[in-house]
């Protein structure tokens, strides 16, 4: 380990260095900061660096440690969340214009968590616009590129965060997935990320995409950080009514456990069709050997419903983001359109220029879907397909512990190449899409590269707040297959 | 032709937690403008609801005292629209569970009960205001004024079962009643805590189906409710009289006109575009929930001004103006346990001091004594009002001051023959003319004595020694 530099340090390794004294946060967090000086630029995995407040922070932490205090298991070492967490007098933008200038004057639940287990916060990662998009392109700030090729897209919609993960520009990020939107862009920047069960972690103070189906989680290069990240940002949140209130596991003691007698099982629906590229059905299958070599059982399971799912999310993501994206009307805060005559052209005009064009797209289909003599052809069937599709997955769970899949359908694209085309772009978050809309837990663990150098990623679906399942198996993929993590980028 | 009027009546009263239904802040009236805000209620990015319990409580007793049925699974959704005073751009509210559903309200009218029916009974979050700058005609720029957001409202929707306005008030003062004696609503109409909207049409008496329907917005007294509904019929009647058909419509009242005036038609009305809120989870509210609440359910208003009459043997409109505050009610009936002799006396006593006993600056005591001291013939009527309004003026118990102020009354016989004695003795020319016929002297000579005692003999038994000494 002597040899590997300070950036590539696993959260663990980094973690226990600090704490040991190897390195203060200081030396710590100034060589990430100067990381980013040096890559960002390429990359544009952060919307906001805090380079003044997170060198002053290492050095409170240094500090304080030299006193004998820790803040927590994270003390001292430097992350980043996604743009969509509110972070106290740091602007928080959700990657829109309408929120350009926006600082919240709280903290979300995820950002005080990790802040008090003593993270120091690097800056905010770039995303689509409001969540809404899987390639990081509809960020107002301009597109974060793939650290592994740079004319390709990181995935999204925190796609900012596998981004600034990979290219080691923070020891791990919290991403927020509503169909995808962690997994699909750590798979696609050949990190590790985890969509937990709907309730595990707290919304509260996390912009509001789609609010059934949004989940905060944890990315980060190895299935141990992960499982220690989201042992910090998991729990029970009275502020946010949906949070169960159920005990923390030990989450990191799950990843070293034996696979012997896991019953994988694998959704036929989910290898079937032509939009699953060969290259990524290919390392799916060696992630598959790598588990049954280690001792797990196949079984092949179906979810019947599963062709029904994207057209579900995209009348639920849109109808909630309608009703969610409302209150940004230029009346207390973010974009206010200038010289506006009346109240409804002020309002109109706000949004008018402060959103994007998927932005609107999305609250134009919601509105539609929700109005009065639609709202059960759309939301309300809609709602029921949702039951059957969660159904489906737990009559699959009675015979198999965890699910294996494709994350995504192909790795990386290139910039540009579907943002013209909405309905292929919706096709990234083909596989990633059911679990959210059942509320299980999801993994995406890299599991090889493409033809292409391209890394990709497989996905393991479990029962609602059985991650530690998802640990287990990602932890026998992980070292069965060990791959490189940091992308190849020089500054 | 003849017509009668259908009405309905949408009540919305404010809860009287502390706090909003889903934030800590306060509810408190009269606020700095936004002193009384938060992210949660400014619809701030990423914050979220939480149920306030009281609230919920609060509505389930409603629930319980109006005999509705409690929902043990009521949804709450969102009612999405814009505008500057509504923060996050949707209210939550109850749309197709509500908490309770299917209850009535009976109330007295021409003598007889008519019993009201309830639809149902959904829980909500208010709105804030807007302050304009200057005239709203020509304001250049609207404030917001958000204290009110989420101030947790009850909306109690009766069936179109009213066919007069006196029905209509009738109804409405007996919600009133009821709200209050549960506690849940101070009732203040005038700071908007108990609010009603009308839905009233006319049809021909005998008709079946309902004419078109005008909702009317804005009155803020019952009476002007009344007086609204009057208009609103009469212009209905008068239209249709002239061959035109009545509009479905929002209508405001206007009090200082005393006219209803056009606010929206049908057709602009908004597509709240309702859904479940994902934010929240269903409302489940289990038996034993229910049992506890049922347990805290005072009596309400018509059973108290029965049982009041019944048991005390005091008139019902006598019983009617102490069951009008629960407070009033319970000072009397500690009151009659206390000095049982005359209830009706303690009933009146209670009603002439209503105001100092609702603000509790009476002992039921105090009252219980002035009436005993009274039937006794220890006082008299006016020492009795004197005294209480020294108790009121001093703090000291009512037979304390009594005593020291020296008011007992005379009606000690051998001292009232001597009070007697010396008077006739001074007026021979009186007692000669009262023995001639001039009954009307009596008075002169309780007066004399009266005067004479400084007010201590007791007026009644005066009187009696007189008829007797002169007899």
């Amino acid at each position: 380990m002597a040899n590997v530099p300070v950036h590539e340090w696993t959260l663990l390794e980094a973690a226990r260095r600090v704490r040991e004294k190897e390195i203060s946060s200081r030396e710590l967090t100034g060589a990430l900061l100067a990381r980013i000086e040096a890559l960002d630029p390429k990359v544009h995995a952060y919307i906001t660096v805090l380079p003044e407040a997170a060198a002053a922070d290492a050095a409170a932490c240094d500090e304080e440690q030299a006193k004998g205090a820790l803040r927590g298991p994270f003390h001292g070492v430097p992350i980043g969340l996604k743009d969509i967490f509110c972070t106290r007098g740091v602007r928080t933008t959700c990657g829109s214009r309408i929120l350009r200038d926006f600082l919240p004057p709280y903290d979300a639940c995820v950002a005080e968590k990790v802040l008090g287990a003593g993270a120091v916060l690097l800056g905010k990662h770039n995303m689509d616009e409001f969540a809404m998009g899987s390639s990081t392109e509809t960020s107002f700030f301009g597109p974060t590129r793939n650290p592994w090729d740079v004319s390709r897209i990181p995935g999204g919609s925190s796609g900012g965060t596998a981004a600034a993960v990979a290219a080691a520009m923070c020891f791990a990020g919290v991403g927020t997935d509503t169909g995808g939107s962690i997994r699909q862009p750590a798979s696609l920047c050949g990190v590790v990320g985890v969509k937990p069960t709907y309730g595990r972690v707290s919304r509260y103070g996390m912009i509001a995409f789609a609010s059934s189906l949004d989940q905060g989680g944890p990315i980060a290069r190895t299935v141990a950080d992960a499982a220690s990240l989201l042992g910090v940002i998991a729990g029970y949140d009275r502020r946010d009514s949906t949070s169960l209130d159920l005990p923390v596991p030990d989450y990191l003691a799950a990843v070293e456990r034996p696979v012997e007698g896991l019953r994988v099982g694998l959704p036929k629906e989910y290898y079937e069709g032509d939009g699953l590229s060969p290259d990524v059905r290919a390392a799916v299958e060696k992630a598959l050997n790598a588990l049954t070599d280690q001792g797990a059982i196949v079984v092949e399971v179906s979810l019947p419903h599963t062709s029904f799912a994207l057209s579900t999310y995209y009348l639920v993501a849109p109808a909630e983001a309608s009703s969610n994206l409302a209150r940004y009307d230029g009346v207390r805060y973010g974009h206010r359109a200038e010289g506006a005559s009346g109240l409804i052209e002020m309002m109109s005009r706000t949004r008018a220029e402060g959103f994007g064009d998927e932005v609107k797209r999305r609250i134009m289909i919601g509105t539609y879907a929700l109005s009065a003599g639609y709202y059960d052809a759309f939301y309300g069937k809609a709602q029921k397909v949702r039951t059957l599709i969660r159904d489906d997955f737990m009559k699959a769970f009675e015979s198999a512990d965890v699910l294996l899949t494709p994350t995504a359908p192909t790795p990386a694209f290139r910039l540009g190449e579907k943002m013209d085309d909405p309905l292929t772009m919706y096709l990234s978050d083909i596989y990633t899409i059911p679990c959210n809309l059942a509320g299980i837990p999801g993994i995406s663990v890299p599991c090889g590269f493409s033809t292409e150098g391209l890394p990709i990623g497989a996905q393991l679906l479990s029962k609602p707040f059985r991650e530690e399942t998802l640990f287990t198996a990602a932890g026998a993929i992980e070292r069965a297959l060990p791959l490189r993590r940091v992308a190849p980028l020089e500054g | 032709m003849e017509f009668e009027a259908v009405i309905g009546l949408e009540v919305h009263a404010q809860l009287s937690t502390r706090s909003k239904i889903f934030c800590a802040c306060s509810t408190a009236f009269g606020a700095a403008p936004n002193g009384n805000t938060c992210p949660v209620c400014t619809g701030m990015p990423g914050v979220l609801p939480v149920l306030n319990r009281k609230a919920v409580e609060f509505t389930i007793r409603t629930a319980l005292a109006t005999s509705c049925t409690v929902q043990r699974r009521s949804v709450f959704a969102r009612k999405n629209y814009f505008y500057p005073d509504l923060p996050k751009a949707y209210q939550i509210s109850q749309y197709e569970l509500p908490v309770a559903l299917g209850g009535h309200v009976d109330i007295e009218v021409d003598g007889g009960t008519k019993r009201v029916g309830i639809t149902r009974i959904h829980m909500e979050e208010d709105a804030g205001k807007l302050v304009h700058e200057g005239e709203f005609a020509d304001a250049q720029a609207s404030l917001a004024d958000l204290n009110r957001c989420s101030v947790p409202l009850m909306e109690i929707v009766s069936e179109p079962d009213m066919r007069t306005p006196e029905e209509g008030g009738a109804y409405l003062r007996r919600l009133h009643d009821i709200l209050v004696y549960l506690g849940v609503c101070d009732g203040n109409m005038e700071e908007g805590s108990f609010r009603c909207d009308a839905n009233v049409s006319v049809r021909p008496v005998g008709q079946e189906a309902f004419g078109t329907r005008a909702e009317l917005k804005n009155m803020n007294s019952f009476r002007n409710v009344e007086k609204a509904l009057e208009y609103e019929i009469r212009r209905q009647v008068e239209r249709i009289e002239d061959g035109e058909k009545v509009v479905q419509e929002t209508r405001l009242w206007d009090a200082n006109a005393g006219v209803t005036v056009s606010m929206r038609r049908k057709e602009e009305a908004h597509d709240y575009r309702y859904f479940p809120d994902p934010d929240l989870l269903p409302l489940i509210v289990d038996d034993s929930w229910i049992e506890e609440l049922r347990a805290t359910i005072p009596e309400m208003p018509a059973e108290k001004i029965a049982r009041l009459g019944r048991q005390y043997g005091i008139p019902s409109y006598d019983a009617g103006i102490l069951a009008s505050s629960r407070a009033l009610a319970d000072f009397f009936e500690v009151s009659a346990a206390i000095y049982a002799g005359n209830p009706k006396t303690t009933a009146n006593e209670c009603i002439h001091w209503k105001d100092a006993v609702i603000a509790g600056t009476l002992s039921p005591e105090t009252i219980a004594h002035a009436v005993e001291d009274r039937e006794r013939g220890t006082i008299s009527a006016t020492a009795s009002k004197k005294l209480v309004e020294l108790v009121l003026s001093t703090g000291k118990p009512f037979r304390a001051l009594r005593d020291e102020q020296g008011l007992t009354q005379v009606s000690d016989t051998s001292a009232l023959d001597l009070l007697v004695d010396k008077i006739l003795a001074a007026s021979p020319k009186e007692v000669d003319g009262y023995r001639a016929g001039k009954a009307g002297l009596l008075s002169f000579f309780v007066g004399q004595v009266m005067k004479e005692s400084r007010g201590k003999a007791n007026p009644k038994m005066v009187q009696e020694v007189l008829k007797r000494k002169l007899g």
